[in-house]
């Protein structure tokens, strides 16, 4: 087992840093010089100069890339030249927001497909098995943002039972903080669950088709006990790659979401960034989801080596 | 005479007490429809205990459809009429409800099917497959002691090293490993039948031999009966006492092997055998076949069944030909060889 | 016809297809409803070229937030712009932005793909890598980073969402392709010296061609709904242009006072990428039967 993981651990690593590479190469496109943006336009050269140097501006893109890639490394992800802030204490506060939200929505989601995903493969075949693929079919064609809104003008305007936006963080009221995290959560998790509900359906009834089942029923188990001590371990291999991918489509989901109900996460941060034309504080958000998606894929690759034998060699 | 080269003298003897006493196995009328779609046709035999019995016949002969249905395994969309029972069941199994049935299988009845290398759970380690039939019908008292008569079954059916081969995952084992590890499951309750669906097509023609002798020897152990379902003549002749020919969907000939093989009596079996006697051709020097395709599912004619192929056929194959004979030695022809009919 | 041999053998999973025969029926129903969503929307759009109710960048105080009415078929938005028209054109903004994007990940994730499975040793590799790594850079993310650097457009989101689908096609094109060229008759091609690229040409492209079609309609879908999320954005089409999304986010302080408005932006959005979704389920089902119960 040890040299596959190994292996998959230094993709990962190398990962990483082609990412890195690649997020600030583009990002250094950007047209524009921080130091005559930051003093305005009628600054002397003089001044903007000396900012420049404050900066690190002045130098070039390949040693300002070690520095900020060095830096990272650290957890370090600099100053902004815009705000002054250190980029790194926003994203931290943020993070934990948007980490809680994808959370709630993956619970959610998780919630919905794993039992009608499986129901509806089971009885694939009768009534009530269509018309939860159909259901899910629906439902995985509603974009998030449209169904917060849709939530939000039925439980919040016409209901009055939640709030339309806002955020409580859990230690400073946990009652509020959780009223507000339920629309949210709801509007990513549901429209996510539909679209896992489709892959775990599909994923157990490819299980359902193969000879080891019936082999299970020849020993002896209903088509229950077979479904349940058989497939679904197997059935579980597609299921979590699609969980893998399904996590970078919640975060960004979250950016999205958060911009509905005004809560201030990681979204809000690179949406503001982009505005403010906030080069550092873009160019960490974006390695900061990038990196998440990468760790998570990782961690998959490493669950799958552990879950099925098969892959153990090499 | 008793003609079976590989019976012992003894089993003469059972074979012909099997036939007398309550059979394990009773299978009557069996009809299996796919919609409108009639696939298998009053299909009838019985196993005495002990017994080993073969079902021959082609793709589209609907032999496998048949060992499926006694066992409740039909597939989605098929069904099946007429009689099946088991000895010591009261309920007709074709009725019975899939928990009974679950009861059964594994227990009572088990099967082994063709092909081994997805048969078993790819996740699963190879004892506790095994262990599993085991305690599924609490044929041992605890997991302790599942868990070594696994390892004592795999070691009977020859694997070497069977303690090492518990530990092992099926992508571990090659083919014919696989397929004695699905005999030592399908033996380990110590069922009164054993059905076999082409256990050796798919193995190398050097393992054949072996799981042959593999299967024959765990029936013998146990006085299982046996119910062995492939197309392959020769190996109906090594394995079986009766043989009972499909054609059509429809039993055309049955009785002792020896009897049926050198005096076929149905035209279809009569060509069969022709056509594997590779010394001696026809006239022209080339080998003999049945003239004609083994027609698809639900197209096979009315009437006799195989009257399209057959250079014997007249208007009177039009209709279906009765049963001639004793029910479990006889054949269904208007015109058979070796002279009309008695 | 010979003994002994072990020609095709009672094939049980076949007699499994003729069970499920009327699934077969119900697959088409997928690709008839599929095809009717997406041709109503094709229609709408060129129907948009000739004719709408009215001008759809066009203001008028008098008619500002109007129910649905004679005179508004589904009424008008806080400027006075009538919302069918508005649906009309966006409905062109909608198709434009998918072809192109799913235009640009076919063009260029196809022949990776391609290249990937003809040249195990060393493309694959840097291939399948390569789209692991462009998979963490999602649609939006990357239209969101275009959108900085380069100014948020309808041109922006197209390019990016095309590029963060090329690792689907490639993909695709990869798998479709190393099934391919395993085949039999490839195999004596390349026996008898036949180019790698001339097999492409006439084995490898026809055959995962209804792939690539399958992926188009689903990818199609994607793109939809990652363009709405991106002009809800404001990442996506700039104003006046018409786009549904965009509509959605200025109906969305108008909750209190018009919900109506959200509902048509909304539901155009929803049934446009089910129509896809649906259509390429029904092709794959098409394509290939035997798949019958993957969907």
């Amino acid at each position: 087992m040890l040299p596959a993981l190994l292996r998959r651990t230094a993709v990962f690593l190398a990962s990483v840093v082609v990412a890195s590479v690649l997020v600030f190469g583009f990002m250094a496109v950007l047209p524009g010089d921080p130091a005559e943006v930051a003093l305005g336009v009628n600054a002397s050269p003089e001044a903007v100069a000396e900012v420049r140097a404050e900066f690190g501006t002045d130098r070039s893109k390949p040693v300002q890339y070690a520095d900020w890639a060095g830096g990272l490394s650290v957890g370090d992800f600099g100053v902004s030249y815009v705000t002054q802030e250190s980029v790194g204490t926003q994203i931290n506060e943020r993070m934990q927001v948007t980490l809680i939200l994808v959370l709630a929505a993956m619970i959610v989601s998780l919630a919905i497909a794993l039992p009608l995903g499986t129901i509806a493969a089971a009885r694939h075949k009768k009534a009530s098995g269509v018309a939860l693929s159909a259901a899910s079919q629906v439902g995985a064609a509603v974009p998030a943002f449209l169904a917060g809104i849709l939530l939000v003008a039925v439980f919040s305007v016409q209901l009055g039972w939640f709030p339309s936006s806002g955020w409580t963080p859990p230690d400073e009221g946990f009652g509020d903080f959780l009223r507000q995290l339920i629309l949210p959560a709801i509007s990513l998790g549901v429209v996510e669950g539909a679209v896992l509900t489709r892959y775990v359906r599909s994923a157990v009834l490819e299980v359902l088709r193969e000879d080891f089942l019936r082999t299970a029923r020849a020993k002896g188990l209903t088509p229950n006990q077979a479904l349940v001590w058989h497939g679904l371990r197997n059935a579980a291999i597609p299921v979590i790659t699609v969980l893998g991918l399904q996590l970078s489509t919640l975060l960004i989901g979250a950016v999205v979401i958060e911009r509905v109900y005004v809560i201030p996460g990681l979204g809000s941060l690179l949406l503001d960034g982009v505005s403010n034309r906030d080069l550092l504080l873009v160019q960490g958000v974006v390695m900061v989801l990038v990196v998440a998606v990468l760790i998570v894929n990782y961690l998959v690759d490493v669950l799958y080596v552990v879950i099925d034998p098969r892959l153990r060699r090499s | 005479m008793n003609a079976n080269t590989h019976a012992s003298a003894d089993s003469g003897v059972d074979a012909a007490q099997g036939a007398l006493a309550e059979p394990v196995l009773a299978v009557e009328g069996l009809g299996i429809r796919s919609g409108d779609l009639r696939l298998v046709s009053d299909v009838g035999f019985s196993l005495g205990a002990g017994e080993r019995v073969g079902i021959i016949g082609e793709s589209g002969s609907g032999k496998s459809l048949t060992a499926l249905a006694t066992m409740g395994l039909l597939p989605d969309g098929l069904t099946a009429s007429g009689s099946v029972r088991l000895a010591g069941v009261e309920q007709e199994l074709l009725s019975a409800g899939e928990r009974q049935l679950a009861r059964i299988r594994g227990h009572r009845a088990s099967m082994v099917f063709q092909e081994p290398m997805t048969a078993l759970n790819p996740l699963m380690r190879v004892g506790d497959q095994v262990a599993e039939v085991m305690l599924r019908h609490d044929t041992r008292p605890d997991k302790r002691g599942a868990a070594d008569a696994a390892v004592d079954l795999l070691g009977r059916v020859r694997l070497s090293d069977p303690t090492a081969a518990a530990k092992a995952y099926p992508h571990q084992l090659s083919g014919g490993q696989r397929q004695r590890v699905m005999l030592a499951i399908a033996l380990a309750n110590d069922p009164s039948v054993l059905i076999c669906d082409e256990p050796t097509t798919a193995l190398d023609v050097t393992v054949q031999a072996q799981m042959l002798d593999l299967i024959l020897e765990g029936v013998a152990a146990r006085r299982s009966a046996l119910l062995f379902i492939t197309h392959d003549l020769a190996v109906v002749a090594q394995v079986c006492e009766r043989v009972i020919v499909l054609y059509g969907g429809r039993v055309v000939e049955a009785g002792p092997v020896w009897d049926v093989f050198t005096n076929p009596r149905h035209r279809y079996l009569e060509g069969l055998l022709a056509a594997s006697d590779l010394e001696h051709g026809s006239a022209d020097g080339r080998l003999s076949t049945i003239r004609g395709a083994v027609p698809g599912a639900g197209q096979f004619p009315a009437g006799c069944v195989f009257r399209n192929r057959c250079d014997h056929a007249t208007e009177r194959c039009e209709s279906l030909p009765p049963w001639a004979g004793a029910p479990q030695h006889g054949f269904a022809c208007w015109h058979p060889a070796g002279g009309e009919r008695a | 016809m010979s003994i002994g041999a072990s020609g095709e053998l009672a094939d049980v999973s076949g007699l499994q297809d003729l069970a499920s025969g009327d699934a077969r029926r119900r697959l088409n129903r997928y690709l008839v409803i599929g095809m009717t969503i997406v041709g109503l929307i094709v229609f709408t759009a060129l129907v948009s070229f000739i004719w709408t109710p009215y001008d759809p960048t066009e203001v008028d105080a008098e008619a500002r937030l109007l129910e649905p009415s004679t005179s508004h078929v589904l009424g008008a938005d806080k400027f006075g712009r009538d919302v069918l028209s508005q649906l009309m054109w966006g409905a062109r903004t909608t198709l434009f932005v998918g072809v192109v994007a799913v235009g640009v990940a076919a063009l260029i994730g196809t022949p990776l793909g391609i290249l990937a499975g003809m040249f195990p040793r060393w493309a694959d590799e840097l291939v399948m890598r390569s789209n692991d790594l462009l998979l963490a850079f999602p649609a939006l993310l990357l239209a969101i980073m275009f959108g900085a650097v380069f100014g948020a457009s309808t041109l922006t989101a197209m390019l990016a969402i095309g590029i963060a689908t090329v690792p689907a096609f490639a993909r695709i094109a990869r798998s479709g392709t190393l099934q391919v060229m395993s085949r039999e008759y490839v195999l004596a091609a390349r026996a008898a010296g036949r180019p790698r690229f001339a097999i492409a040409r006439r084995h490898v492209l026809p055959n995962i061609a209804p792939l690539l079609i399958v992926q188009s309609s689903v990818a199609f879908g994607i793109a939809v709904l990652a363009e709405a999320a991106l002009s809800f954005l404001g990442f996506g089409t700039r104003p006046p242009n018409p786009s549904w999304g965009r509509m959605l986010q200025e109906s969305q302080e108008l909750l209190h006072s018009a919900p109506l408005l959200s509902v048509w932006p909304g539901l155009a959005i929803a049934l446009a990428v089910l129509g896809f979704n649906l259509l390429g389920d029904g092709l794959r089902d098409h394509f290939d039967p035997r798949l019958d119960d993957r969907r």
